[in-house]
């Protein structure tokens, strides 16, 4: 077995009396990005700046290559200097962007002659060449990441450390500049360590997803596994399950299950024994409204529930619709289905679903 | 106004005509201060950075101290330096009292809370992650603290600024522990003093010229670097 680059190792972080985190293992594989994912809170960015070595646990080890890490002292930095940091913030110092860009690599002592290449290779790739001797205050914050992120990559790091690097910036200049990091993270096999709470950014990025709560990692896997197999109730809600109900195993036949949720029968594929509490978990996007007074429509859709609109809210393209029928579900429809439909609060509907979309969960 | 026009014209003759007793009281006033603001420097520039940047118990208290020490009326620290340095005080066997010694002595008590206190606020203005993203990228304890000195460069300069401008305008604790002898301790200020005693307007305005003129000078070059550094 391969000996993974970095690892931590029974980490335990506390503030005052307060635990932030409790890690017993974690691994990043040699040239593999490894997405943390959570909510605000969770402990990500603490992780990182551990297995950064910036910042140090109450307990626990931090092992590059293998080997454990020693805290404080010339070994740490050493260390330390194979590792790159790109936070939310571009934190640039006061000067012109080349000046940032060769920063770390004049750190390292690196000679004049490779900072001069690297500085010049890397403002090209992430196209700021044109920005070289413009005042890194006066930048944009895509042009101002842009630089952030030259510096990281001129010093050609082991690992790459990523604390949401595009959380501050807006939709467009988000999705142009993840794509290049796509792309550069690809073309540079550089192992990377990308925190984030988007989980469309971790999905693209990420080779594996762990995903922490409360300090705690929850679960770990590639983005299939944690996205389409949530192991707990507290990920299937961060991953975009939006309903997510207590129920209990009734029947099991076929592999299909027969779940009770709140008196309501709902058919699901999975394996699990009569009588075993389980949650139900659904994603928005797998339930389908129709009205309920229409004509019949016959489809594979095992699960059928009638029930009126509770609430609608608009987002950026769809409706999220909240349906009461008995237990309550959650639906996205689109704006022309939302109108088709007039789908105000009270109306009666059908919400369909099929047994595959029925994600179960133990309790 | 007669007065006053009459002082200003002999002022101009004075320095103009490089009077000796003039030139060796501003230039042992440049000397003193200079040395004084230095030594501030030297000992409040690392005690500021220490403060703003470490997390220690009784952190809090020495900041507030310092911060107090900043208002310090140059007549208490002369008082308290005259009774440390007197014959019969703790320091008394190094006979400091009444030369120059005593008066850089009493200055730098009055410019090191000054710099300290504002190279606190110059380092506290920081974003605090800056020393992460420092460390991020590889840098050794001296280089994160070199560096987060430079990105403070600007108020830092105001600090040294105040510094300066502090201790070559007080009188109070100069004319207490130097004792305002002629060629050995009389600085700009105490001839001030001295001469509008005696009435002789025209040689105190001359004095107080050359001291606006001086304090003038080097605000200007320190404000001029700090500037550059802002716009180019």
């Amino acid at each position: 077995m391969t000996i993974p680059i970095l690892e931590g190792r029974d980490l335990r972080v506390t503030y005052g009396d307060a635990t932030a985190l409790v890690v017993p293992s974690v691994e990043v594989a040699d040239k593999e990005v490894l997405a943390l994912i959570g909510p605000n809170g969770a402990g990500k960015s603490t992780l990182l700046r551990v297995l950064g070595l910036l910042e140090r646990p109450a307990s626990g080890t931090v092992r590059f290559r293998g080997a454990p890490v020693p805290w404080g002292g010339r070994e740490t930095l050493t260390i330390r200097r194979r590792f790159a940091c790109v936070f939310q913030e571009p934190l640039l110092c006061d000067g012109s962007v080349e000046t940032n860009v060769a920063l770390g690599l004049r750190l390292h002592h690196r000679s004049s002659g490779e900072t001069a290449t690297q500085v010049r290779v890397w403002l090209e790739r992430l196209g700021i060449t044109h920005l070289a001797s413009r005042r890194a205050r006066t930048l944009s914050g895509g042009e101002a990441q842009r630089t952030s992120l030259a510096r990281a990559f001129a010093l050609r790091p082991d690992v790459l450390l990523l604390d949401e690097p595009f959380a501050a910036l807006d939709p467009p200049t988000r999705a142009e500049l993840l794509g290049q990091l796509q792309d550069l993270l690809r073309h540079e096999a550089c192992t990377t360590v990308f925190v984030t709470h988007d989980r469309e950014e971790a999905m693209r990025l990420g080779d594996r997803v762990a995903v922490l709560v409360d300090g705690r990692v929850r679960q770990v896997g590639t983005p299939a596994e944690v996205f389409g197999r949530p192991v707990s109730e507290d990920v299937a809600r961060f991953v975009g399950m939006e309903t997510i109900l207590p129920g209990r195993v009734l029947a099991s036949q076929d592999g299909l299950l027969t779940v009770d949720v709140e008196g309501t029968p709902i058919t699901a594929l999975g394996k699990a024994g009569v009588d075993e509490p389980v949650f139900v978990g659904l994603r928005p996007e797998d339930v389908t409204l129709r009205p309920r007074d229409g004509r019949a429509v016959s489809d594979s859709a095992r699960n059928r529930l009638e029930g009126c609109v509770a609430a609608a809210v608009r987002l950026e393209a769809q409706y999220r619709v909240e349906i009461s029928c008995g237990p309550r579900l959650v639906a996205l429809v689109t704006k022309q289905s939302f109108e088709e439909l007039d789908l105000v609060p009270g109306r009666q509907v059908l919400a369909t679903f099929k047994a595959s979309a029925v994600h179960l969960i133990r309790r | 106004m007669e007065l006053i026009w009459q002082g200003v014209l002999e002022a101009l003759r004075l320095i103009l005509s490089g009077d000796p007793g003039v030139l060796r009281i501003t230039w042992l006033s440049i000397q003193i201060s200079g040395v004084a603001t230095l030594l501030s420097l030297v000992a409040g520039i690392p005690a500021g950075v220490g403060l703003a940047l470490a997390r220690f118990p009784g952190r809090g208290l020495l900041v507030a101290l310092v911060n107090t020490g900043m208002g310090l009326p140059p007549v208490v620290v002369g008082l308290f330096v005259s009774i440390f340095l007197w014959r019969s005080g703790p320091l008394g066997t190094l006979e400091l009292l009444y030369t120059p010694a005593a008066i850089v002595i009493a200055q730098f008590v009055i410019a090191a809370p000054i710099v300290t206190g504002l190279t606190i606020a110059a380092m506290q203005q920081l974003n605090p992650k800056l020393r992460l993203q420092f460390m991020g990228l590889g840098a050794s304890r001296g280089q994160v603290l070199w560096l987060l000195m430079r990105e403070a460069r600007l108020p830092l300069l105001a600090a040294v600024m105040a510094g300066f401008g502090g201790v070559i305008s007080e009188v109070g604790a100069s004319m207490m522990v130097g004792g305002n002898l002629l060629g050995q301790t009389r600085v700009l200020t105490t001839a001030t003093v001295l001469e509008t005693g005696k009435g002789n307007f025209d040689i105190a305005i001359a004095l107080s010229v050359i001291l606006l003129a001086l304090v003038f000078g080097v605000t200007y070059l320190l404000t001029w670097i700090q500037q550059r550094g802002r716009t180019s």
